[in-house]
């Protein structure tokens, strides 16, 4: 059982009309690495600049560890904030960056180049100590920000979409690099993203948001498998949608087919919605297999080759959305899958969530 | 591609008449300043450098000292005038900042002998501040406010105040608010937020204002002669005295040659401050690629193991 | 982001007290225009008179229309020879020499400007008058409307140019229908700003125009009237002067908002 280390408690922001957090509560556990992910205007970032504490709730509280901080300015709260710039002083070398935040709390010199020596040698940045911000690349760039954030040993490390900057291929490699670094410095970290893959790859627990409100709370598998809503189940990855009549923990399609799910938690008297299937949970058949759930036919209109997946996209008729379905090319292989042809899909009620619409 | 020679072109008439009407003055009156004053007010081919000798005379160094000196007061006032008008600018909401900086700037725009003339009417002993001031009974006598040091440093303060405004303004916009708001994020109070993040930063802009305002009073002519009353004496009087009353053109020449030098140090001392700062306020990256980054350690990804299997 | 209560209150009134003591001289001049008195010591009504004093002063009428001639001849020299430069230049390396150049109008002390251009006429025997204020103002004028013309074209996409001449048009075609017409708005605002300098400009006018009324242009005669005798119609044609100014310059600032937005 972890302790909470940041409560949130029914925060609520307006900016002039706009609503951009509503009524907010989460909790953040000690040493957990969590991310706030969601479209932009969600108020993802609004709601991690008011736990740094440069926007003010309108109402609501912000707790660290037991003690109401709600009302204490940005500078005064054991919090750090890696902004999305990273925003390093360009007129002080990485060094004097780094060792700023401790100027600022009054530690005797040896105390501060000692410190800061550390940090350089957990980031890797030794070489580059005496260098200016614009004589650096994205990613160490990167790289001092955390430093310069981390030195100060805050309780909560919060980090402002922390990749974006970064190309491709570097980010991946942070991705990971991130993760260790929580691990090691064994603090909580919140990050805002609006990448739903990489809060997938990071986190332990995320708050997808959506207008200001939290949608679903959860690990990645339970936001992956489980989704609540149709936006959440949209959001993260991708899915095929079949809408229609829902019945318990059936569905009849607009074309009278009739599927079965495997959940019947929608609310009272529900009874438009849609069935979710995620591409990878749908096997492809020549022939009508038995023994199945929910199988129907379509033909195929196109077939993307992805390197390690194959995405086959069927159409059941012209009313319908489109079907996508992921296998591997050696199976699209072994079964001659070919364009036009009609073939049977088929899934588990397992693997079927019912949701409203 | 527009061919080289078509750029001559089209370049060639404007660098052109700057040349013939710019350059060769120019360096005509500086060659002047090597030669004799004539007898009834031309010049004497003859070389000399008694010119630059007696520009060093304790009269004329007087003057020169002098005019620095009101100078750089009136840099120093207009700066702390400034700086907070600009911050004050720059906080307001975006939208009303263009309107705000164009009401500041809209007087620089009028004519600068009624802008000067205006001061007379203020300063006068039957002025309206004096008048304002005896009869809210503030002062019995009036003030002696008008031509003197005072007046002319109000004056040049009054003058270029909206471009020194201008200047730090644009410096003071181009900072990234991540900057403040790091620094406070790293518990920094708001006053050494300023000191050590904001000042430095904004440096440029101060400079470039300041430049601008101390260059144009050293050699300024109009204000100390309508403002000073004939009792001041400043650089660009002084030469005015030589073109126009001695009719010493070489003499004048040399005290050009003299002003334009100190403004030219005091340009390239500017320019050296701002490539010295480096600043590099902008949020694009780097130049240099993260591919000659070294390799990052490497990663215990068992420790890493949760229940993320999607099968 | 939380305020620092004190220092922007401080700030506020600042920023308050800037604008009065940037506009209360204008003001002053602007009310005492009207005052039937014509000193600031009493107020003795509102009155037309000074102005229509200003009007029946053939002096400063001559002044004025001299000043106009000089200021629409300058300013249309300066916009098409500054308007070509700044084009030849946008497409040239970087250059510091250069940029010194094209700069440098527009920073050297107008009162050496002036007396190396009295020079420079007098060594050349050149005679003075109104054709010579005009010489003088096209220079620092070039650089005004290069520098306003300049900045307009960063934002240029030259790649219409060439989707132009790829359509077969001439270089000449390309540039009036294509060029001219998009960078219009800078041009036009940089003549504005340069017919403003021109029509305030005073030092170098003071010493290329030469003796002699006919080439007396409006600030010279507001100097001399400054200098040697203070009558109250200086401060209606103070108040003209100005709203002219003011009018030109927010026409300028509106052309220029109306295309970047």
């Amino acid at each position: 059982m972890s302790n909470i280390v940041i409560s949130l408690s029914n925060l609520n922001k307006s900016f002039g009309k706009t609503q951009a957090i509503d009524n907010v509560s989460l909790d953040f556990k000690e040493n957990e690495f969590f991310a706030m992910l969601g479209p932009s205007g969600c108020g993802k970032t609004t709601l991690l600049r008011t736990i740094a504490g440069f926007e003010t709730p309108d109402d609501g509280a912000v707790v660290l560890q037991g003690e109401n901080i709600t009302a204490l300015r940005a500078n005064r709260r054991p919090i750090n904030l890696m902004f999305q710039s990273y925003a390093l002083f360009p007129h002080m070398t990485v060094a004097k960056n780094i060792a700023y935040g401790l100027e600022m709390e009054d530690l005797s010199k040896p105390e501060i180049d000692e410190r800061v020596a550390d940090i350089l040698k957990l980031t890797q940045l030794q070489k580059l100590a005496q260098r200016r911000p614009d004589q650096l690349s994205g990613g160490q760039r990167q790289r001092v920000a955390l430093a310069r954030a981390l030195v100060k040993k805050p309780k909560v490390l919060l980090l402002d979409e922390p990749l974006g900057a970064l190309d491709k291929k570097l980010r991946g490699q942070m991705q990971l690099e991130l993760k260790r670094m929580q691990v090691e410095a064994g603090i909580t970290f919140v990050i805002v993203t609006h990448d739903q893959e990489e809060a997938l790859v990071m986190a332990d627990r995320i708050a997808l948001m959506k207008d200001g409100k939290v949608a679903q709370l959860g690990s990645p598998h339970e936001l992956y498998e489980r989704p609540n809503s149709r936006f959440v189940a949209d959001f993260i990855g991708t899915m095929n949608f079949f809408d229609g009549y829902i019945s318990g923990k059936k569905i009849t399609l607009h074309n009278g087919l009739q599927l079965t799910g495997c959940n019947q938690d929608l609310a009272e008297g529900v009874d438009k919605g849609s069935m979710a299937v995620r591409p990878e949970r749908i096997s492809l058949h020549s022939q009508q297999p038995d023994n199945v759930d929910n199988c129907l036919q379509g033909t195929i209109v196109d077939m993307a080759y992805h390197g390690q997946d194959m995405n086959v996209h069927l159409e059941m008729d012209k009313k319908s959305a489109r079907i996508l379905v992921k296998i591997s090319p050696g199976e699209a292989e072994a079964q001659g899958l070919k364009l036009g042809e009609k073939v049977w899909c088929a899934w588990s009620a397992q693997n079927a969530r019912l949701l409203a619409s | 591609m527009r061919s080289p020679s078509k750029n001559l072109l089209l370049v060639a008439p404007g660098l052109g008449w700057i040349a013939m009407f710019m350059v060769i003055p120019c360096l005509l009156i500086f060659t002047l300043s090597f030669f004799e004053r004539g007898t009834y007010g031309g010049v004497d081919y003859i070389f000399t450098l008694d010119n630059f000798v007696r520009a060093m005379d304790p009269i004329y160094v007087g003057i020169l000292l002098d005019s620095i000196r009101i100078a750089g007061t009136a840099t120093i006032v207009a700066l702390l005038l400034a700086y907070p008008t600009a911050y004050a600018i720059s906080l307001a909401p975006r939208n009303k900042q263009t309107t705000l900086l164009f009401l500041v700037m809209l007087p620089f725009w009028s004519n600068y002998l009624i802008r000067t003339y205006a001061w007379i009417v203020l300063l006068n002993r039957e002025g309206l501040i004096n008048n304002t001031l005896e009869s809210i009974g503030v002062i019995s006598e009036p003030l002696d406010i008008l031509y003197n040091e005072f007046a002319v440093v109000t004056g040049l303060v009054y003058n270029y105040l909206p471009f020194v405004v201008l200047a730090i303004y644009a410096s003071i916009s181009k900072l990234n608010p991540e900057m403040r708001e790091a620094s406070e994020d790293l518990g920094a109070p708001a006053w050494k937020t300023f000191l050590r993040i904001t000042l430095p930063l904004t440096m440029p802009g101060v400079a470039a204002g300041a430049v601008f305002i101390f260059v144009l009073s050293v050699g300024n002519f109009i204000t100390p002669d309508l403002l000073g009353g004939g009792k001041l004496q400043m650089v660009g009087n002084l030469i005015y005295d030589q073109f126009l009353s001695a009719r010493d053109w070489p003499f004048g020449a040399t005290l050009s040659f003299i002003l334009i030098g100190i403004m030219m140090m005091l340009l390239f001392g500017q320019a050296v401050l701002v490539n010295r700062a480096q600043l590099d306020n902008d949020k694009t990256h780097s130049h240099i690629d993260d591919e000659d980054e070294q390799s990052l350690p490497a990663i215990n990804t068992a420790a890493l193991d949760k229940e993320k299997s999607y099968a | 982001m939380p305020s620092f209560s004190l220092s922007a209150l401080y700030m506020n009134i600042h920023l308050k007290l800037v604008y009065v003591f940037l506009y209360v001289p204008i003001i002053v001049l602007m009310v005492l225009s009207f005052n039937k008195a014509g000193l600031p010591t009493v107020w003795s009504g509102f009155s037309l008179e000074w102005y229509g004093k200003l009007f029946e002063n053939d002096a400063i009428l001559n002044a004025a229309g001299n000043t106009l001639i000089v200021a629409i001849i300058s300013t249309v020299l300066a916009s098409i020879l500054g308007t070509l430069l700044a084009l030849g230049v946008q497409k040239a390396k970087t250059n510091s020499a250069l940029d010194a150049l094209l700069f440098a109008p527009m920073i050297i002390p107008d009162i050496v400007l002036a007396i190396a251009l009295l020079s420079f006429f007098t060594l050349l025997e050149f005679t003075l008058g109104l054709h010579s204020i005009i010489l003088s103002h096209v220079v620092f004028n070039i650089a005004f409307v290069c520098a306003v013309v300049r900045t307009r074209l960063k934002n240029f996409d030259y790649s219409v140019v060439e989707a132009s001449e790829d359509l077969g048009a001439s270089s000449f075609t390309t540039f009036r229908r294509i060029t001219l017409p998009i960078i219009f708005p800078g041009v036009l605002a940089g003549s504005l700003l340069a017919f403003t300098l021109s029509i305030d400009e005073f030092i170098i006018a003071f010493f290329t125009a030469g003796a002699g009324a006919s080439s007396t242009t409006l600030p010279m005669q507001i100097y001399s009237m400054i200098r040697f005798g203070v009558t109250p119609e200086i401060n209606a044609m103070a108040t003209i002067v100005m709203m002219v100014s003011f009018t030109l310059v927010f026409l300028s600032q509106r052309i220029n908002k109306g295309i970047t937005g």
